[in-house]
């Protein structure tokens, strides 16, 4: 029974990785053919180095990302920080729904339902295509802001209050108490958001499919025109090195975790 | 008596429609131990967290050495609280815990150094300095706590329920270090509890609370002795309250006898509340009993047997070093001056019959236990 | 204790409400409003009248989704199940191995998939070096469900692994202990108690499967029109976007009634397991 369900479970894990693995074992094919092995080679790597339009919406990525991901990141704290002191639970209600609206709905129609509002708009206001590096901005902003708040609010609820308060009584006043004492309890929420919102905005294509324009490219962007047509066999190499470095955060954020699940272990045994 | 420091003048405070402070009148003395006692809800927390700057009441007046000081947010009050938790920074080592008032004020890093360390040592906590509150036993977080409220020189200590959290041993141990404390440092103290053997051995004044009210405000002894009424009575200590007339001065008569007692100035046959505690009444042959009775249960206890003793239908508790057998006839003897007679209150018929008595029921109704519960509730 | 909010509490979340009305909401009126226009600007119901010669294509992709839905769920439970029954070391790695592919572009993975199963890809290279017919897989419906699961199974295993590995293990030792053998348990007190999980994995593969469109492009080798393609066309080539707004509309109300039945579904379920 044992061995059957392991088997079961490698078989399945090996499926999912045998594409990948097929793909990154071909990005160092030196004939370029995705079915015949002719020798190990790095000519992928060298040609995509001097692809210049595949630098250039790298570059493209991490700028939207990181500019997209410090707005939402600033925006949604702010906002977490409003609704936890909101009194009135109708309006708390209310935008935390509408703010969970691009989670729940598809990638697809938030993406078509922006780039009519971009379309119109600028039709409407005399601006002719707006579409491109802006409206790339407010779109990936809009769709980090739900998984900004998500994982800041929860900080602010947990947050003690009797903290608060003794910080009062040891003389802070209400803005000394906020800096002192509540942000260093809420900064994980929001570096997490923050990592989070950057991965998302680096990993979305079909939001940025709709209201992006062929000038402003992002590495998605790039790899889809790539596979609408004839494949560069650059390509492998490019999407090897994006699993290589996928790779390498997840096992460095798996061990900072494990780390802390040590310490964490360690402080339960000492109380 | 020293000079006063804190006068609280008729405190209402309402939450949601719903008083739990009527009318809160009490002084507090420059370096006095006084102990808020009572039942979880009857106020207590609400009367120090209004003097600590928390709660504004809704109508009366916190006086500070004779000055108004009901709109003083928290931080400007010369008052420090050790909370009921602790609300220790978890972002902050124990050093930086301790200093962190001291660093709001401004001192020098080098005084800061040096009043941290003597804190540490008076609180026993030398060489915890860089360890973060998460990682320290309940015990120790407890003397985090006072430390850091005790470096900034208050005036007053406000103490909130503080060793509610720690196992018995670790309570005694703790409340002995507290009294030194106080006579340490000479800061008036003012903490709240529920726990009435607490209240009296560490209080220079106890003040008995129930439903928003202060019941009796007196010493440890005279609030023991002399209870004002059944609430107090049964609240500090067991008590057998029983329903008596008062004949004349210094004679009652309840439970079908008349007795000499010591207590005078009642009308002549007023309606009375009669006390007395299991451990004055001494068991004798039923021959020579003023009382007698049936033994209906005995409960060994270490140093004593308490035993349920029915004197006509209503049942006594009464505690002996006597072994006596349960259904045994009994006397029972009782000196003038183990009666204690009380005025009739709201309170009177409510307590001390121990007819339905039952360890287990006591302990269901133990206030602690209330008090856990609404820690999880928030 | 009621604090008085300082003025920068009171304004902090006005600039994402400013925000998510600008667009969040303001989007989604222009897509009712498209929907309800003609490409004049007058109220019209024109477009959704013009639904009814879509329908096969609405037919066709809940078809696929629901297909690749099952599929996940056949295949997912079990490894769910196995995974959060692995040794607690082994199963960070485990989770490692879940996590990596849904961090790899979408792109990526089906491309990669398509091109092991391309007529000239690595699959029928070796059926034809093993003296075999090559097959062509690409360009089948059977393709287009097979890179649905292959891309979204991982988010069904995922809830469902979660919900397994936080039961309480006192209901399995409970159920062993009243005579429960190892199936017993699994479907009479692990299956209902996870349904949760189920819920949300069900809603995860079925969302993205009904409205992609790069999936059926590649494997579907253009064979196969989804709803997902269909709203493509309309706004990258064929600038048609009111009727691409009208077929938007539908979709969208459609997956919010199935996530609303989905989740009263699991409501239901949880009081039952209550009483």
């Amino acid at each position: 029974m044992k061995i059957l369900s392991r088997t079961y479970m490698w078989v399945v894990f090996a499926l999912l990785y045998a594409p990948i693995l097929v793909l990154v074992i071909f990005s160092f094919n030196d004939g370029g053919s995705l079915s015949a092995y002719t020798g190990f080679s790095f000519r992928w790597y060298g040609e995509l180095f001097r692809d210049q339009v595949a630098l250039q919406s790298l570059k493209n990525s991490f700028f939207l990302a990181a500019s997209s991901s410090l707005l939402a990141t600033v925006i949604g704290t702010f906002a977490a920080l409003g609704l936890d002191r909101m009194r009135n639970r109708y309006v708390k209600g209310a935008v935390n729904s509408v703010t969970n609206i691009p989670m729940m709905n598809p990638d697809i129609v938030t993406g078509v339902s922006m780039m009519l509002l971009f379309v119109a708009l600028g039709g409407m206001l005399g601006l002719g295509d707006v579409l491109g590096k802006w409206t790339m901005l407010i779109a990936h902003t809009t769709f980090s802001l739900p998984y900004v708040i998500l994982s800041v609010m929860p900080r602010f609820k947990q947050f003690d209050k009797t903290l608060r308060e003794a910080a009062l009584d040891l003389g802070c006043t209400p803005a000394q108490s906020f800096f002192k004492v509540e942000l260093p309890a809420i900064v994980p929420g929001i570096v997490s958001g923050l990592v989070m919102a950057f991965t998302l905005s680096l990993d979305d294509f079909v939001i940025s499919h709709f209201v992006s324009s062929p000038d402003f490219q992002t590495l998605p962007l790039y790899i889809y025109n790539q596979t609408a047509h004839n494949v560069k066999y650059s390509m492998y190499a490019l999407c090897t090195l994006i699993i290589a470095t996928i790779l390498v955060l997840l096992l460095a954020v798996n061990f900072a975790g494990s780390v802390g699940d040590r310490t964490k272990r360690r402080r339960e045994a000492l109380k | 008596m020293n000079n006063k420091l804190i006068e609280l003048r008729s405190i209402v405070k309402s939450f949601d429609g719903e008083q739990v402070l009527c009318g809160i009148d009490l002084d507090i003395h420059d370096k006095e131990f006084v102990t808020l006692l009572g039942p979880s809800g009857c106020g207590k927390t609400t009367t120090l967290r209004i003097i600590g700057g928390f709660e504004t009441p809704d109508t009366g007046e916190v006086v500070f050495e004779g000055k108004r000081i009901n709109d003083v947010p928290p931080y400007k009050r010369a008052v420090n609280t050790v909370f009921q938790k602790y609300a220790l920074f978890p972002h902050l080592n124990v050093y930086d815990n301790v200093a962190f008032g001291l660093r709001l004020q401004k001192v020098s890093e080098e005084e800061i150094r040096d009043r941290v360390r003597e804190m540490l040592t008076m609180t026993g906590l030398k060489g915890f300095e860089m360890r973060k509150p998460t990682t320290l036993s309940g015990g120790q977080q407890q003397r985090v706590a006072i430390a850091r409220a005790l470096i900034n020189r208050p005036r007053v200590l406000l103490l909130d329920e503080p060793l509610g959290a720690l196992d018995l041993k670790l309570r005694k141990d703790m409340q002995n270090e507290l009294k030194r404390i106080q006579h340490a440092t000479g800061i008036t103290f003012i903490y709240v509890t529920h726990d009435q053997e607490e209240a009296l051995s560490m209080s220079d004044t106890v003040v008995v609370m129930a439903d928003g009210k202060i019941q009796q405000i007196g010493t440890p002894t005279d609030i023991y002795n002399e209870p004002v009424n059944a609430f107090v009575a049964d609240f500090i200590g067991e008590s057998n309250i029983l329903d008596g007339v008062m004949l004349g001065d210094k004679r009652a008569r309840f439970a079908g006898h008349t007795f000499d007692c010591v207590d005078g100035g009642f009308a002549k046959n007023e309606q009375v509340d009669i006390v007395i505690r299991p451990e004055d009444v001494d068991v004798v042959p039923v021959s020579r009993g003023m009382l007698a009775g049936t033994v209906s249960s005995v409960t060994f206890k270490g140093d004593y047997y308490e035993i349920i003793v029915d004197i006509a239908g209503f049942k006594w508790m009464i505690e002996t070093s006597d072994y006596v057998a349960p259904d045994e006839k009994i006397g029972l003897y009782i000196e003038p001056d183990a009666i204690h007679v009380m005025k009739k209150s709201e309170y009177s018929g409510k307590f001390g019959d121990y007819s339905t008595f039952s360890e287990e029921m006591e302990h269901l109704s133990d206030p602690e236990l209330e008090v856990e519960e609404e820690v999880v509730s928030e | 204790m009621k604090q008085k909010r300082s003025l920068l509490e009171k304004a902090a979340a006005v600039p994402h409400m400013v925000w998510i009305v600008l667009f969040i909401l303001g989007p989604l009126l222009f897509v009712l409003y498209f929907a309800f226009t003609d490409t004049k600007g007058s109220f019209s119901f024109s477009n959704i009248e013009l639904l009814t010669s879509y329908s096969h294509i609405f037919f066709l992709s809940i078809c696929f989704a629901l297909v690749a839905t099952a599929f996940c769920l056949l295949i997912g439970y079990p490894l769910a199940f196995v995974m959060a029954r692995a040794k607690p070391s082994s199963q960070k790695l485990l989770m490692l191995l879940l996590m990596l592919p849904m961090w790899i572009s979408l792109l990526i993975r089906t491309y990669s998939l398509m091109t092991l199963l391309d007529n000239g890809g690595l699959v029928n290279s070796l059926l034809t070096a093993m003296g075999l017919d090559t097959v062509s897989i690409v360009g089948t419906g059977g393709a287009v469900i097979l890179g649905m699961v292959y891309d979204f199974l991982p988010y069904m295993v995922l809830p469902i692994y979660t919900s397994i590995s936080k039961l309480d293990k006192r209901y399995l030792e409970a159920a062993a202990d009243l005579g429960c053998n190892g199936f017993q348990t699994l479907f009479r007190v692990v299956l209902p108690l996870t349904v949760p999980g189920i819920v949300s994995g069900i809603t995860m593969v079925f969302v993205p499967s009904i409205s992609t469109f790069y999936i059926s492009q590649k494997l579907g080798g253009g064979n196969f029109d989804l709803i997902g393609d269909t709203i493509e066309r309309q706004f990258k080539y064929a600038s048609t976007y009111h009727i691409g707004a009208a077929i938007s509309l539908v979709m969208m109300i459609l997956i919010l009634i199935s996530i609303a039945v989905m989740n009263r579904f699991s409501d239901g379920d949880g009081e039952e397991m209550i009483v």
